[in-house]
Protein backbone atom coordinates (compact mmCIF):
# COMPACT_ATOMS: atom_id res chain seq x y z
CA UNK A 1 0.00 0.00 0.00
CA UNK A 2 1.28 3.34 -1.06
CA UNK A 3 2.46 5.43 1.82
CA UNK A 4 -0.03 8.01 3.55
CA UNK A 5 2.27 10.84 2.58
CA UNK A 6 2.05 9.93 -1.29
CA UNK A 7 -1.26 9.71 -1.59
CA UNK A 8 -1.95 13.12 0.50
CA UNK A 9 0.31 14.49 -2.43
CA UNK A 10 -1.84 13.10 -4.65
CA UNK A 11 -5.15 14.04 -3.90
CA UNK A 12 -4.17 17.66 -3.59
CA UNK A 13 -2.80 17.57 -6.88
CA UNK A 14 -5.78 16.14 -8.12
CA UNK A 15 -7.79 18.74 -5.87
CA UNK A 16 -5.63 21.72 -7.19
CA UNK A 17 -6.25 20.33 -11.39
CA UNK A 18 -10.22 19.91 -10.07
CA UNK A 19 -10.06 23.81 -8.95
CA UNK A 20 -8.81 24.67 -12.74
CA UNK A 21 -11.02 22.79 -14.54
CA UNK A 22 -14.12 24.05 -12.57
CA UNK A 23 -12.80 27.85 -13.01
CA UNK A 24 -12.32 26.74 -16.96
CA UNK A 25 -15.91 25.26 -17.32
CA UNK A 26 -17.72 28.22 -15.64
CA UNK A 27 -15.49 30.57 -17.80
CA UNK A 28 -16.79 28.70 -21.04
CA UNK A 29 -20.19 29.01 -19.10
CA UNK A 30 -20.19 32.21 -19.20
CA UNK A 31 -18.26 32.85 -22.58
CA UNK A 32 -21.46 30.11 -24.44
CA UNK A 33 -24.10 32.23 -23.32
CA UNK A 34 -22.48 34.91 -25.37
CA UNK A 35 -22.10 33.16 -28.40
CA UNK A 36 -24.74 31.54 -28.00
CA UNK A 37 -26.85 34.58 -28.24
CA UNK A 38 -24.28 35.51 -30.99
CA UNK A 39 -25.53 32.63 -33.06
CA UNK A 40 -29.02 33.10 -32.59
CA UNK A 41 -28.70 36.59 -34.08
CA UNK A 42 -26.89 35.55 -36.68
CA UNK A 43 -28.83 32.70 -37.59
CA UNK A 44 -31.75 34.46 -39.00
CA UNK A 45 -29.60 36.27 -41.70
CA UNK A 46 -28.06 32.73 -42.34
CA UNK A 47 -30.81 31.46 -43.04
CA UNK A 48 -32.62 33.17 -44.80
CA UNK A 49 -29.49 33.58 -47.34
CA UNK A 50 -29.65 30.18 -47.32
CA UNK A 51 -33.50 30.02 -48.44
CA UNK A 52 -33.13 33.02 -51.16
CA UNK A 53 -30.63 31.86 -52.40
CA UNK A 54 -32.04 28.29 -52.97
CA UNK A 55 -35.12 29.33 -53.87
CA UNK A 56 -33.70 32.34 -56.76
CA UNK A 57 -31.87 29.27 -58.37
CA UNK A 58 -34.90 27.42 -58.38
CA UNK A 59 -36.50 30.34 -59.85
CA UNK A 60 -34.38 31.71 -62.50
CA UNK A 61 -34.26 28.09 -64.23
CA UNK A 62 -31.60 27.25 -65.95
CA UNK A 63 -28.49 29.68 -65.72
CA UNK A 64 -25.07 29.28 -66.77
CA UNK A 65 -22.53 30.59 -64.74
CA UNK A 66 -19.56 29.89 -63.60
CA UNK A 67 -20.61 30.01 -59.82
CA UNK A 68 -22.67 27.16 -60.80
CA UNK A 69 -20.28 24.20 -62.17
CA UNK A 70 -17.08 22.79 -61.01
CA UNK A 71 -14.02 24.81 -62.14
CA UNK A 72 -11.74 22.49 -64.34
CA UNK A 73 -8.58 21.83 -61.45
CA UNK A 74 -9.29 19.00 -59.31
CA UNK A 75 -7.81 21.04 -56.50
CA UNK A 76 -10.58 21.23 -53.53
CA UNK A 77 -9.91 24.18 -51.17
CA UNK A 78 -11.31 23.39 -47.94
CA UNK A 79 -12.15 26.15 -44.77
CA UNK A 80 -11.40 24.36 -41.63
CA UNK A 81 -13.18 26.24 -38.53
CA UNK A 82 -11.60 24.70 -35.44
CA UNK A 83 -10.54 26.46 -32.37
CA UNK A 84 -7.25 28.07 -30.89
CA UNK A 85 -7.43 26.71 -27.81
CA UNK A 86 -7.24 22.99 -26.58
CA UNK A 87 -9.24 21.17 -23.30
CA UNK A 88 -12.58 21.23 -25.17
CA UNK A 89 -13.40 17.44 -25.79
CA UNK A 90 -13.44 15.93 -29.03
CA UNK A 91 -14.30 19.04 -30.80
CA UNK A 92 -11.05 19.88 -33.00
CA UNK A 93 -10.04 16.39 -33.53
CA UNK A 94 -13.98 15.88 -34.93
CA UNK A 95 -13.65 18.51 -37.28
CA UNK A 96 -10.20 17.28 -38.87
CA UNK A 97 -11.21 13.46 -38.60
CA UNK A 98 -14.47 15.18 -41.58
CA UNK A 99 -11.31 15.55 -43.64
CA UNK A 100 -8.55 12.83 -42.83
CA UNK A 101 -11.46 10.21 -42.58
CA UNK A 102 -13.31 11.41 -45.80
CA UNK A 103 -12.42 8.50 -48.64
CA UNK A 104 -13.35 10.98 -51.24
CA UNK A 105 -10.97 13.82 -50.44
CA UNK A 106 -7.58 12.86 -51.72
CA UNK A 107 -4.33 14.65 -49.36
CA UNK A 108 -2.50 16.06 -52.51
CA UNK A 109 -6.14 17.54 -53.78
CA UNK A 110 -6.77 19.49 -51.55
CA UNK A 111 -6.28 23.22 -50.48
CA UNK A 112 -6.55 23.99 -46.24
CA UNK A 113 -7.76 27.21 -45.47
CA UNK A 114 -7.69 27.32 -41.78
CA UNK A 115 -9.13 28.91 -39.13
CA UNK A 116 -8.56 27.59 -35.78
CA UNK A 117 -4.99 27.05 -34.85
CA UNK A 118 -6.15 23.26 -33.37
CA UNK A 119 -7.23 21.75 -36.73
CA UNK A 120 -4.19 23.73 -38.94
CA UNK A 121 -1.65 22.42 -36.68
CA UNK A 122 -3.20 18.55 -37.12
CA UNK A 123 -3.87 18.50 -40.69
CA UNK A 124 -0.27 20.52 -41.16
CA UNK A 125 1.27 17.25 -39.19
CA UNK A 126 -1.14 15.02 -41.17
CA UNK A 127 0.92 16.50 -44.41
CA UNK A 128 -1.71 18.47 -46.00
CA UNK A 129 -1.04 21.83 -47.35
CA UNK A 130 -1.90 24.67 -45.89
CA UNK A 131 -2.90 27.85 -48.20
CA UNK A 132 -3.87 30.32 -45.64
CA UNK A 133 -3.85 30.72 -42.01
CA UNK A 134 -7.03 33.18 -40.38
CA UNK A 135 -6.59 31.59 -36.67
CA UNK A 136 -6.66 35.07 -35.10
CA UNK A 137 -10.19 35.30 -36.67
CA UNK A 138 -12.06 33.34 -34.52
CA UNK A 139 -11.45 34.87 -31.27
CA UNK A 140 -13.61 37.68 -32.27
CA UNK A 141 -15.55 36.77 -35.39
CA UNK A 142 -16.71 40.03 -37.71
CA UNK A 143 -18.13 39.76 -41.17
CA UNK A 144 -15.62 41.57 -42.17
CA UNK A 145 -13.15 38.75 -42.03
CA UNK A 146 -15.52 36.30 -43.41
CA UNK A 147 -15.94 38.81 -46.67
CA UNK A 148 -11.97 38.64 -46.57
CA UNK A 149 -11.89 34.68 -46.64
CA UNK A 150 -14.81 34.91 -49.08
CA UNK A 151 -12.48 36.99 -51.62
CA UNK A 152 -9.37 34.59 -51.11
CA UNK A 153 -11.20 31.36 -52.30
CA UNK A 154 -13.34 33.21 -54.57
CA UNK A 155 -10.52 34.40 -56.25
CA UNK A 156 -8.81 31.22 -55.94
CA UNK A 157 -11.87 29.38 -57.63
CA UNK A 158 -12.19 32.55 -60.69
CA UNK A 159 -8.06 32.12 -61.01
CA UNK A 160 -8.85 28.17 -61.73
CA UNK A 161 -6.44 27.09 -58.87
CA UNK A 162 -9.40 25.38 -57.26
CA UNK A 163 -12.42 23.63 -58.66
CA UNK A 164 -14.44 23.09 -55.67
CA UNK A 165 -14.96 25.26 -52.27
CA UNK A 166 -15.83 23.41 -48.66
CA UNK A 167 -16.45 24.13 -45.43
CA UNK A 168 -16.10 21.73 -42.59
CA UNK A 169 -17.13 23.85 -39.27
CA UNK A 170 -19.47 22.69 -36.25
CA UNK A 171 -22.89 23.62 -36.29
CA UNK A 172 -24.44 24.44 -32.95
CA UNK A 173 -27.38 22.63 -32.06
CA UNK A 174 -28.05 23.35 -28.70
CA UNK A 175 -26.04 23.20 -25.37
CA UNK A 176 -25.33 19.85 -25.49
CA UNK A 177 -25.35 18.63 -29.39
CA UNK A 178 -22.68 20.19 -31.26
CA UNK A 179 -22.03 18.25 -35.18
CA UNK A 180 -19.43 18.36 -37.28
CA UNK A 181 -20.48 19.50 -41.06
CA UNK A 182 -18.81 19.50 -44.45
CA UNK A 183 -20.97 21.56 -46.54
CA UNK A 184 -20.16 22.15 -50.23
CA UNK A 185 -19.68 26.10 -50.77
CA UNK A 186 -19.17 25.89 -54.59
CA UNK A 187 -20.39 25.20 -57.04
CA UNK A 188 -23.84 25.92 -55.87
CA UNK A 189 -26.37 23.34 -56.30
CA UNK A 190 -29.85 23.99 -55.56
CA UNK A 191 -30.65 20.71 -53.27
CA UNK A 192 -27.72 19.50 -51.50
CA UNK A 193 -29.49 19.94 -48.17
CA UNK A 194 -32.93 19.37 -47.99
CA UNK A 195 -33.88 22.35 -45.12
CA UNK A 196 -37.32 23.70 -43.93
CA UNK A 197 -39.75 23.48 -46.76
CA UNK A 198 -41.87 25.96 -45.32
CA UNK A 199 -44.21 28.72 -47.73
CA UNK A 200 -41.90 27.46 -50.79
CA UNK A 201 -44.77 26.41 -52.74
CA UNK A 202 -46.42 29.48 -53.48
CA UNK A 203 -43.64 31.44 -53.91
CA UNK A 204 -42.57 28.84 -56.33
CA UNK A 205 -44.82 29.38 -59.62
CA UNK A 206 -43.72 33.21 -59.24
CA UNK A 207 -40.89 33.90 -62.02
CA UNK A 208 -37.86 36.16 -60.62
CA UNK A 209 -37.10 38.98 -62.10
CA UNK A 210 -32.72 40.00 -61.97
CA UNK A 211 -31.52 43.26 -62.20
CA UNK A 212 -29.29 43.36 -63.52
CA UNK A 213 -29.67 40.24 -65.17
CA UNK A 214 -29.07 37.03 -63.65
CA UNK A 215 -25.09 36.65 -64.80
CA UNK A 216 -24.31 39.77 -63.34
CA UNK A 217 -26.51 39.56 -60.29
CA UNK A 218 -25.13 36.10 -59.62
CA UNK A 219 -21.63 37.33 -59.55
CA UNK A 220 -22.24 39.91 -56.94
CA UNK A 221 -24.84 37.39 -54.56
CA UNK A 222 -22.99 34.11 -54.54
CA UNK A 223 -19.78 35.91 -52.76
CA UNK A 224 -22.09 37.42 -50.35
CA UNK A 225 -23.72 33.99 -50.07
CA UNK A 226 -20.59 32.48 -49.42
CA UNK A 227 -19.52 35.29 -46.95
CA UNK A 228 -22.62 34.35 -44.91
CA UNK A 229 -21.91 30.52 -44.63
CA UNK A 230 -18.82 31.36 -43.48
CA UNK A 231 -19.58 33.68 -41.17
CA UNK A 232 -22.58 31.70 -40.09
CA UNK A 233 -20.23 28.72 -39.63
CA UNK A 234 -17.26 30.73 -37.01
CA UNK A 235 -20.65 32.33 -35.24
CA UNK A 236 -21.97 28.49 -34.93
CA UNK A 237 -18.21 27.27 -34.26
CA UNK A 238 -17.55 29.63 -31.40
CA UNK A 239 -20.46 28.35 -29.62
CA UNK A 240 -20.11 24.85 -30.11
CA UNK A 241 -16.29 25.30 -29.07
CA UNK A 242 -17.89 26.83 -25.43
CA UNK A 243 -20.02 24.19 -25.35
CA UNK A 244 -17.71 21.40 -26.06
CA UNK A 245 -15.44 22.89 -23.71
CA UNK A 246 -17.80 23.05 -21.03
CA UNK A 247 -19.29 19.56 -21.69
CA UNK A 248 -15.48 18.32 -21.21
CA UNK A 249 -14.79 20.61 -17.91
CA UNK A 250 -17.55 19.64 -16.30
CA UNK A 251 -16.84 15.34 -16.87
CA UNK A 252 -13.40 16.42 -16.09
CA UNK A 253 -14.54 18.26 -12.76
CA UNK A 254 -16.74 15.11 -11.53
CA UNK A 255 -13.96 12.43 -12.16
CA UNK A 256 -12.02 15.02 -10.03
CA UNK A 257 -14.45 14.42 -7.23
CA UNK A 258 -14.46 10.82 -7.70
CA UNK A 259 -11.19 10.19 -7.57
CA UNK A 260 -10.97 12.68 -4.57
CA UNK A 261 -13.00 10.37 -3.05
CA UNK A 262 -10.75 7.13 -3.63
CA UNK A 263 -7.71 8.87 -2.85
CA UNK A 264 -9.44 10.03 0.80
CA UNK A 265 -11.06 6.45 1.20
CA UNK A 266 -7.50 4.78 0.46
CA UNK A 267 -5.71 7.68 2.87
CA UNK A 268 -7.91 6.72 5.78
CA UNK A 269 -7.30 3.41 5.28
CA UNK A 270 -3.31 3.92 5.60
CA UNK A 271 -3.77 5.93 8.32
CA UNK A 272 -5.95 3.16 9.88
CA UNK A 273 -3.35 0.66 8.79
CA UNK A 274 -0.38 2.88 10.35
CA UNK A 275 -2.33 3.73 13.97
CA UNK A 276 -2.81 -0.09 14.32
CA UNK A 277 0.74 -0.89 13.39
CA UNK A 278 2.07 1.53 15.66
CA UNK A 279 -0.61 0.21 18.55
CA UNK A 280 0.59 -2.78 17.75
CA UNK A 281 4.34 -2.14 17.80
CA UNK A 282 3.65 -0.09 21.16
CA UNK A 283 2.33 -3.34 22.73
CA UNK A 284 4.33 -5.68 21.76
CA UNK A 285 7.14 -3.50 23.00
CA UNK A 286 5.23 -3.14 26.40
CA UNK A 287 5.34 -6.73 26.37
CA UNK A 288 8.50 -7.77 25.81
CA UNK A 289 9.86 -5.52 28.53
CA UNK A 290 6.92 -6.63 31.26
CA UNK B 1 -58.08 50.54 -46.48
CA UNK B 2 -54.44 51.19 -45.02
CA UNK B 3 -53.96 47.73 -44.48
CA UNK B 4 -54.36 47.07 -48.01
CA UNK B 5 -51.56 49.17 -48.90
CA UNK B 6 -48.58 47.09 -46.55
CA UNK B 7 -46.38 44.82 -47.15
CA UNK B 8 -43.96 42.73 -44.71
CA UNK B 9 -41.08 44.17 -44.96
CA UNK B 10 -38.25 42.49 -42.97
CA UNK B 11 -33.72 43.90 -42.87
CA UNK B 12 -31.51 41.60 -41.50
CA UNK B 13 -27.94 41.83 -41.17
CA UNK B 14 -25.66 39.20 -40.32
CA UNK B 15 -25.49 40.49 -36.42
CA UNK B 16 -29.44 40.93 -36.19
CA UNK B 17 -32.64 41.70 -37.13
CA UNK B 18 -32.24 45.29 -37.82
CA UNK B 19 -36.28 45.89 -38.69
CA UNK B 20 -39.10 43.71 -39.09
CA UNK B 21 -42.25 45.14 -40.01
CA UNK B 22 -45.37 46.66 -42.09
CA UNK B 23 -44.28 49.21 -44.57
CA UNK B 24 -46.36 50.83 -47.20
CA UNK B 25 -43.40 51.85 -49.12
CA UNK B 26 -39.66 51.69 -49.22
CA UNK B 27 -37.15 53.15 -51.41
CA UNK B 28 -33.18 52.61 -51.88
CA UNK B 29 -30.45 52.98 -54.14
CA UNK B 30 -29.21 49.94 -56.22
CA UNK B 31 -27.05 48.95 -59.03
CA UNK B 32 -29.28 50.21 -61.78
CA UNK B 33 -30.70 53.66 -60.18
CA UNK B 34 -32.97 54.46 -57.05
CA UNK B 35 -36.29 52.68 -56.63
CA UNK B 36 -39.36 52.67 -54.87
CA UNK B 37 -41.33 49.65 -54.07
CA UNK B 38 -44.99 49.37 -53.09
CA UNK B 39 -47.25 46.60 -52.57
CA UNK B 40 -47.71 44.25 -55.21
CA UNK B 41 -43.95 44.88 -57.49
CA UNK B 42 -43.13 41.91 -59.91
CA UNK B 43 -40.62 39.57 -58.39
CA UNK B 44 -37.38 41.01 -58.60
CA UNK B 45 -34.21 40.73 -57.32
CA UNK B 46 -31.48 43.55 -56.72
CA UNK B 47 -28.52 44.53 -55.48
CA UNK B 48 -27.63 47.58 -53.20
CA UNK B 49 -25.85 50.29 -54.00
CA UNK B 50 -24.86 52.60 -50.79
CA UNK B 51 -27.62 55.07 -50.48
CA UNK B 52 -30.25 56.27 -48.52
CA UNK B 53 -33.02 53.74 -47.52
CA UNK B 54 -36.25 55.24 -46.57
CA UNK B 55 -39.04 53.07 -45.27
CA UNK B 56 -42.90 54.80 -44.99
CA UNK B 57 -44.93 53.14 -42.36
CA UNK B 58 -48.57 53.20 -42.37
CA UNK B 59 -49.26 56.28 -41.21
CA UNK B 60 -46.90 57.94 -43.88
CA UNK B 61 -44.04 58.31 -40.64
CA UNK B 62 -41.11 57.40 -42.19
CA UNK B 63 -37.87 56.67 -41.34
CA UNK B 64 -34.36 56.34 -42.98
CA UNK B 65 -30.96 54.09 -42.52
CA UNK B 66 -27.62 54.14 -44.32
CA UNK B 67 -27.87 51.03 -46.38
CA UNK B 68 -24.38 50.29 -47.75
CA UNK B 69 -24.25 46.76 -49.44
CA UNK B 70 -26.64 43.56 -50.06
CA UNK B 71 -29.04 42.74 -51.78
CA UNK B 72 -33.08 42.33 -51.61
CA UNK B 73 -35.61 40.01 -53.02
CA UNK B 74 -38.93 41.41 -53.48
CA UNK B 75 -42.10 39.40 -53.87
CA UNK B 76 -45.22 41.03 -54.29
CA UNK B 77 -46.40 40.94 -50.34
CA UNK B 78 -42.94 41.04 -48.60
CA UNK B 79 -39.46 42.52 -48.97
CA UNK B 80 -36.51 40.67 -47.91
CA UNK B 81 -33.58 43.04 -47.61
CA UNK B 82 -29.94 40.96 -47.02
CA UNK B 83 -28.03 43.77 -45.65
CA UNK B 84 -24.21 42.86 -45.24
CA UNK B 85 -23.97 47.20 -43.73
CA UNK B 86 -26.91 49.70 -42.39
CA UNK B 87 -27.07 52.08 -39.96
CA UNK B 88 -29.83 53.92 -38.01
CA UNK B 89 -28.71 57.79 -38.22
CA UNK B 90 -27.62 57.35 -34.47
CA UNK B 91 -25.28 54.91 -35.05
CA UNK B 92 -23.31 56.77 -37.47
CA UNK B 93 -20.06 58.55 -36.38
CA UNK B 94 -20.27 61.94 -38.64
CA UNK B 95 -16.57 62.68 -37.76
CA UNK B 96 -15.52 59.37 -39.21
CA UNK B 97 -17.84 59.82 -42.49
CA UNK B 98 -16.66 62.89 -43.23
CA UNK B 99 -12.70 62.18 -42.54
CA UNK B 100 -13.84 59.00 -44.68
CA UNK B 101 -14.96 61.01 -47.65
CA UNK B 102 -12.42 63.43 -47.39
CA UNK B 103 -9.59 59.97 -47.99
CA UNK B 104 -11.68 58.80 -51.10
CA UNK B 105 -11.68 61.84 -52.73
CA UNK B 106 -7.96 62.39 -52.25
CA UNK B 107 -7.79 59.01 -53.67
CA UNK B 108 -10.16 59.97 -56.40
CA UNK B 109 -8.06 63.26 -57.39
CA UNK B 110 -4.32 62.04 -57.37
CA UNK B 111 -5.09 58.68 -59.06
CA UNK B 112 -1.84 56.18 -59.47
CA UNK B 113 -1.64 53.01 -61.32
CA UNK B 114 -2.05 51.76 -57.90
CA UNK B 115 -5.23 53.16 -56.78
CA UNK B 116 -8.15 51.03 -56.63
CA UNK B 117 -10.57 53.04 -58.20
CA UNK B 118 -13.93 50.97 -57.71
CA UNK B 119 -12.91 50.72 -54.23
CA UNK B 120 -12.28 54.38 -53.51
CA UNK B 121 -15.68 55.08 -54.98
CA UNK B 122 -17.93 52.45 -52.93
CA UNK B 123 -16.05 54.25 -50.00
CA UNK B 124 -17.24 57.75 -51.29
CA UNK B 125 -20.55 56.64 -51.71
CA UNK B 126 -20.52 54.75 -48.64
CA UNK B 127 -19.29 58.53 -46.98
CA UNK B 128 -21.85 60.10 -48.40
CA UNK B 129 -24.75 57.79 -47.88
CA UNK B 130 -23.54 58.29 -44.31
CA UNK B 131 -23.48 62.12 -44.04
CA UNK B 132 -26.70 62.48 -46.25
CA UNK B 133 -28.45 60.22 -43.28
CA UNK B 134 -27.61 62.00 -40.15
CA UNK B 135 -28.92 65.43 -41.99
Amino acid sequence: MASMRSIKRRKESVQSTQQITKAMKLVSTVKLQRAKTRAEQSKAYFECMYETVKSMLAKAGTINHPYLKAGESSKKAVIVITSNRGLAGGYNSNVVKLITKNEDLKKEDLKIYAIGKKGKDALERAGYEIAADYSDMIDEPVYIDAMNIANTVLKAFSDGEVGEIYLAYTAFKNTVVHIPQFLKLLPVSGQETETTETKTDADDKLLMNFEPEETEALDLIIPKYITSLIFGGMVDAVASENGARMQAMDSATSNAEEMIDSLALQYNRARQGSITQELTEIIAGAEAIS
Amino acid sequence: MADERNFELKIITPDRVFYEGEAVMVEFNTTEGEIGIYKHHIPMTVIIKPGILTITEENDETREAALHAGFVEILPDRVTIMAEIIEWPQEIDLDRAEAAKERAEERLLHKTSETDVARAETALQRALARIETVK
